[in-house]
């Protein structure tokens, strides 16, 4: 793998959905790449193709047409398999609903990512337990998700998505089910992680939440209309405007 | 990862305790019932094998009727007579003793005791044959033999039934019509084939048998003990010879009698056992098919709950076989243990009732290691379906489903 190549790259990815009339383009060639090291929010209305977009860079899915680089490598072709592997051993995953466990201990939920990558018992006791401090939740290891706060369950997540040291770790809406105070103390955890060396991508609509990392890209009906720092007036900007102040 | 697979199935089983019971109980009715019917069959078997080879092996049944007919259906073959009895002990050098053999059922009757029982007409060469001692008395005289006079010996059982601990000698018992005077008590043989007991009879001899009881002159079964020295195939041919001379059988006509030694005699009586055994066990069999059915059934709603536990472990990074895998072994520690508790279940059943039957308990490995592989298969066949239903969940939409 070049060390020059970016993270991730995609190359004019399209998802296409449906046959014939009923065709529709979740995402109409899209264009963008992504370095080590960086945090980026991908914006957008609800329908615009995020989500898809986010699927496809975690390797859930599989782009109609285009090129996905991870690391100099194309897996848009990748069998199921393959890709499984892919997500074992580079990304991690941070999703809106939290999805643990819900009759595992927070230590077994961190634990999950280490048993398939067939490390032994011990090890992943130990990796596990130091995710959750560097999230800070030491004494909170033998929870039940049920247990735990909302916010308390998303640092549970970020520890399962960052124990398995990937090369980079997806948020899907990572505070869409939390309160101001939560989302901010989530994002103050993701920010950190990203000062740490940690790559970060991260789809959200909420302006305040995106204000944490430095570059968005906006979407909308499936086409990129923004790249880059967002503009002071961002956070009260339709996306219309947004698209003007880029071109 | 594969003992963090089982661990996981334990998990998931015990999680839904009462659930996991419910779906394993048709395995484990199915195993029980297999197992207990396997070994209650072998028991009789072997007890009816060791009853006929404790009479000796060197005796030989001759029956009315052609070979392989069985017992009870002798067609028209015409019965032997005493004659004949005597022909076979005194012309063959092959043959050490033979005896008339023939049974009615009576009720036999002594002061106010009432019991019913066998009366076995024969002579003493019967006892020699058989090597059966009398412990009180006295054998039959020739003369109360030839002279089909009214005594008889007692068999343990019905000597403790009608006198308890008195002592019958000389006392006169009745036998349906016939008076008859206790002059022997036998020895005890015990339990015999099929629970029946070798002591419930009262042997007299044959003519009394022939006149007082049956009113018929026929032999219809003589009983021979092979000489030393002389296999039972010589006596056998020696026999067939001169019974075929006696009974006029010209060289075209098959035999119409048939000459059985005791393993050929145990072969027939446990052929029965075995027919029935197999039968009832196929039976069983179908309701282990349908603890499978119940297998799949929970496994498939198991995949359905846990869909999004599904999903998240296909993000984490497993494979779809490790998905597969997890549910499959899941579906076979579930009907092993169904197995298991099936095979407790089945040993125990079969334990106490050959305790209440009188037979030995014979557990057999190769059942039991069958009915263990078996339940496994159960689980691999019916936890294939759900477990790649499993395996073949969209991860997108797993993660979604709530």
């Amino acid at each position: 793998m070049a060390d020059t190549a970016p993270l991730i790259e995609f190359r004019n990815i399209a998802k296409r959905y449906g046959e014939g009339e009923a065709e529709i383009f979740a995402l109409a060639g899209i264009d963008f790449a992504i370095e080590r090291g960086e945090f980026v929010a991908i914006m957008g209305p609800s329908g615009s193709g995020k989500s898809t977009a986010m699927n496809i860079l975690g390797c859930l899915d599989t782009p109609s047409a285009g090129h996905y680089l991870f690391d100099g490598v194309d897996v848009a072709g990748l069998t199921r398999d393959q890709r499984a592997l892919i997500r074992r051993n580079y990304i991690g995953f941070v999703f809106q609903g939290f999805n643990l466990l819900a009759r595992a201990s927070a230590l077994e939920n961190v634990e999950l990512p280490l048993i398939y990558q067939g490390l032994p018992r011990d090890e992943r006791r130990a990796l596990a337990r130091e995710a959750l401090a560097r999230v800070g939740l030491n004494g909170r290891e033998h929870h039940d998700p049920s247990e735990l706060s909302g916010g308390q369950q998303q640092r549970v997540a970020i520890a399962r998505a960052l124990v398995g040291q990937p090369e980079v770790i997806l948020a899907d809406e990572p505070t869409g089910n939390l309160d101001q105070k939560r989302s901010h103390e989530i994002m103050k955890v993701l920010a950190e992680l990203n000062d740490q060396g940690m790559t970060i991508v991260m789809v959200t609509h909420e302006d305040d939440m995106a204000a944490y990392a430095p570059r968005h890209i906006w979407l909308t009906d499936g086409k990129i209309t923004s790249d880059g720092a967002p503009t002071g007036q961002s956070q009260h900007a339709a996306p219309g405007d947004l698209t003007e102040a880029a071109q | 990862m594969i003992w963090e697979t089982f661990l996981l199935a334990l998990q998931a089983i015990f999680r839904n305790t009462l659930r996991s019971v419910l779906t394993v109980l048709g395995v484990v009715i199915g195993v029980a019932a297999v197992i207990a019917l396997v070994t209650l069959g072998q028991g009789s078997t072997a007890q009816v094998t060791s009853d006929v080879e404790s009479l000796g092996t060197s005796i030989l049944t001759l029956r009315p009727g052609a070979p392989g007919m069985g017992p009870g259906r002798s067609g028209s073959a015409p019965a032997f007579t005493l004659a004949d009895v005597d022909a076979l002990a005194d012309e063959l050098p092959s043959v050490a003793t033979a005896a008339p053999y023939g049974t009615q059922n009576v009720t036999a009757l002594y002061g106010s005791e009432t019991i019913t029982t066998q009366a076995v007409g024969t002579d003493s060469r019967y006892l020699d044959a058989t090597d059966w001692e009398i412990v009180a008395g006295r054998a039959f005289t020739s003369a109360e033999e030839s002279g089909a006079q009214s005594v008889c010996l007692l068999g343990n059982t019905v000597l403790e039934d009608l006198f308890g601990d008195a002592d019958p000698l000389d006392q006169r018992i009745r036998l349906g019509a016939l008076s008859c005077k206790v002059i022997g008590v036998l020895a005890e043989k015990g339990a015999g084939s099929f629970g029946m007991d070798q002591d419930s009879v009262v042997l007299i001899p044959m003519r009394t048998l022939q006149t007082r009881l049956i009113g018929s002159t026929g032999v219809n079964s003589i009983t021979v003990a092979v000489a030393d020295g002389y296999s039972t195939d010589t006596a056998t041919a020696e026999i067939e010879a001169l019974m075929r001379e006696r009974r006029s059988i010209s060289a075209t006509e098959t035999d119409n009698f048939n000459v059985m030694d005791m393993a050929q005699m145990a072969s027939m009586l446990t052929a029965v056992t075995s027919t029935l055994t197999g039968l009832l066990s196929a039976v069983a069999a179908v309701s282990l098919l349908v603890g499978g059915i119940g297998i799949m059934n929970i496994m498939l709603v198991s995949v359905t709950e846990r869909t999004r536990e599904i999903g998240i472990r296909l993000a984490v990074g497993a494979t779809a076989g490790q998905v597969m895998l997890q549910f499959l072994v899941e579906a076979v520690v579930l009907s092993i243990m169904g197995g298991v508790i099936g095979i407790a279940l089945g040993l125990a059943i079969a334990f106490f009732a050959s305790m209440q039957l009188g037979t030995p308990f014979v557990p057999s490995t190769v059942v039991v290691v069958g009915a263990f592989v078996f339940s496994g298969l159960v689980g691999v066949i019916f936890g294939y379906f759900p477990a790649r239903r499993a395996a073949r969940l969209d991860p997108i939409e797993a993660l979604r489903y709530q």
